[in-house]
């Protein structure tokens, strides 16, 4: 879809912002640039739409050289959203979103239909529509920028740091939203950023670079996180890769034993019998009511009767990830998880140290055996890099 | 000042309504017209500083020297080619805009902000479409800015006209001087603030109307 071939771009005073790229990007997929300032990611994202042309090597569009399209023809068919928005104050929240449709002559009632559409599409009430930017919040003015960019439905967009300057809460709900989006609208998108959560959250396939324009690993987030091409990476992705990798592990593949898990009705023998510290009490559905924890438990009569601990968080078998499941175990008073179906009724339960085993053996496959000490070596080298540039992330 | 002379005479103002508001509009055409012929100068050159920097600082100083010229001096140079005409008063007036007007142009065309224009880039604004339909009309509230401070001057100019038999509303200053007649003068003088206080209040309205989308930057501060 979007192809460079050894695409470099140096500047006269001798700097070199991209050098010798090489990169395919796949067709509805969301290609995320990331790395550190200065490391060519916005220079190469501009070179796709000739807001910046390479000193060498060629970027194709769908197979044709870019330079062969006229620069504003090729740009009216690339959606582009900005770290600030950049909204034309001068014109309504409307106009700002029916800017190309006007410039590709769709006449001023067309593009002004669409544009309303695309308002809804963005998740902003109709009554935004005649507001100026300035009287919108930061968020709302990038959710009306990607709204701009998506105005004549083009194939590709293209995201500089597009939530990078609002509040974290209201940057997880626009990456939210932007997920949903591109599960609805599947556009080839081009997206950077320089924080890796949100490289790994949003990218279907990640390009790290490295300062002076080099492209360390391009890959997919999963395989990013297992293995890293090298120290540069594993440093860039972080010495918790370890813990965010679990993220790309289904909870349905974690094993689960249920027999600490008794109906409220069993007599309170039957839990001491069964020689376990904790035990889960569960409904007639099945449904968890709580911890009972053995050497507590009344001299008779059944488990309704006990003291039950709260929960904490259960895991979905279903859409959860191993991360999810780790962190039940974690937080739960019998630091044991537990994982529920579909319909909330329990599975079965699991320590830290069961789910860390199967995780374990789930990464294992496929992984190159390294050596217990190059691993400790390696993640004592990225402790002490990320102690001395502490301020940076 | 003759013994027993008011101030005012009303009865003069009374006398000469219908020529006073002749040389009024005399007035207000000789100062307005000016600052617009400054704003057809100064736009294109505002946009040239702009898009070449190293232009700036040598026009910038030229303007700023046509306004050190007195007004006295300009208008008997002109008046060798141009004769005792209002094209004398008003090509000095003219000049006399531009040193507020050029910075004011380039001023307003710095104040787009970057991803704004950046933007208009990637939407796919060609130069002169971007130039026309975003960077100007982001520049108009700090053009008018000058235009009101170009327009306030140049109405209060003209008075100065009459030196050579062209300044509207400044006969009757010169006239009262000559008789010794204080109404006259102080009509004149009057009507002069009113006409520079109304157009500026015009000129604020009008960039109300204008530019709605630019309320907000006041009102945040």
């Amino acid at each position: 879809m979007i192809r460079f071939d050894a695409v470099s771009k140096n500047y006269p005073n001798g700097t070199t912002a991209v050098d010798e790229l090489s990169l395919e990007l796949a067709e509805g997929g969301i290609t995320v640039l990331v790395g550190p300032s200065g490391c060519g990611k916005t220079t190469t994202l501009r070179m796709v739409n000739r807001m910046v042309e390479p000193t060498a090597g060629t970027v194709s569009l769908r197979g044709q050289d870019i330079r062969e399209i006229a620069a504003p023809e090729l740009r009216r068919g690339i959606g582009y959203v900005i770290q600030h928005a950049g909204l034309f104050p001068h014109r309504t929240v409307l106009d700002n979103i029916a800017t190309v449709p006007l410039l590709l002559g769709w006449g001023k009632k067309k593009a002004r239909a669409r544009a309303a559409e695309l308002l809804e599409l963005v998740g902003l009430p109709g009554d935004m529509a005649k507001r100026y930017p300035y009287q919108l919040s930061g968020g709302q003015q990038q959710r009306v920028g990607v709204a701009r960019a998506l105005g004549a439905d083009p194939p590709v967009l293209l995201m500089d740091e597009p939530f990078s300057a609002v509040d974290p809460i209201v940057r997880g709900e626009l990456q939210a939203e932007f997920i949903r989006l591109q599960k609805e609208l599947h556009k080839t998108i081009v997206f950077v950023t320089h924080d890796i959560d949100e490289a790994i959250k949003l990218g279907d396939n990640i390009a790290v670079f490295r300062t002076g324009g080099k492209l360390a690993q391009f890959d997919t987030p999963e395989r990013l996180l297992a293995h890293p091409a090298d120290d540069f990476v594993a440093d860039f992705v972080g010495h918790d890769r370890g813990i965010r990798r679990l993220s790309f592990v289904k909870a349905a593949e974690l094993p689960l034993r249920e027999g600490t898990v008794l109906p409220a009705d069993s007599p309170v023998a039957r839990a001491r019998a069964l020689d376990e510290p904790w035990v889960l009490v569960v409904d007639d559905g099945r449904r968890p009511l709580g911890w009972a924890a053995v050497a507590e438990l009344p001299d008779g009569g059944t488990l309704a009767d006990a003291n039950l601990a709260p929960l904490g968080h259960t895991f979905s078998l279903v859409g959860d990830s191993a991360r999810a499941a780790l962190d039940a175990a974690l937080l739960s008073p019998s630091r044991l998880a537990v994982g529920v179906d579909a319909e909330g009724a329990v599975v079965g339960v699991a320590d830290a140290y069961e789910l860390s085993a199967a995780m374990a053996e789930d990464a294992a496959v496929g992984d190159a055996a390294v050596s217990d000490t190059a691993v400790s070596d390696e993640a004592e080298v990225r402790v002490a890099k990320s102690d001395a540039g502490g301020g940076e992330r | 000042m003759r013994d027993g002379e008011p101030l005012i005479r009303w009865e003069w103002i009374g006398d000469h309504v219908g020529e006073l508001a002749d040389y009024t509009g005399i007035h207000l055409r000789l100062g307005l017209l000016p600052v617009l012929f400054g704003l057809i100068i100064s736009v294109p050159l505002g946009m040239l500083c702009h898009r070449w920097r190293w232009i700036y600082p040598p026009t910038l100083t030229a303007a700023n020297v046509l306004y050190s010229i007195p007004s006295l001096a300009l208008f008997m140079i002109f008046v060798r080619y141009t004769g005792l005409t209002e094209r004398t008063v008003m090509i000095p007036l003219t000049l006399y805009t531009l040193s507020v007007l050029i910075p004011n142009v380039v001023d307003g065309l710095a104040s787009v902000p970057e991803p704004v224009r950046q933007a208009a880039t990637a939407m796919g604004f060609s130069t002169v479409r971007r130039v026309v339909q975003v960077e100007l009309p982001i520049a108009v509230p700090v053009v008018v800015a000058g235009v009101r401070v170009a327009a306030v001057s140049s109405i209060s100019l003209v008075a100065v006209g009459q030196l050579i038999g062209q300044g509207g509303l400044g006969y009757y200053i010169t006239r009262g001087l000559q008789l010794d007649f204080p109404t006259p003068i102080i009509t004149a003088t009057v009507l002069i603030m009113l006409l520079a206080l109304v157009t500026d209040a015009l000129l604020v309205l009008a960039q109300r109307l204008l530019t709605p989308w630019a309320r907000g930057k006041g009102a945040t501060a």
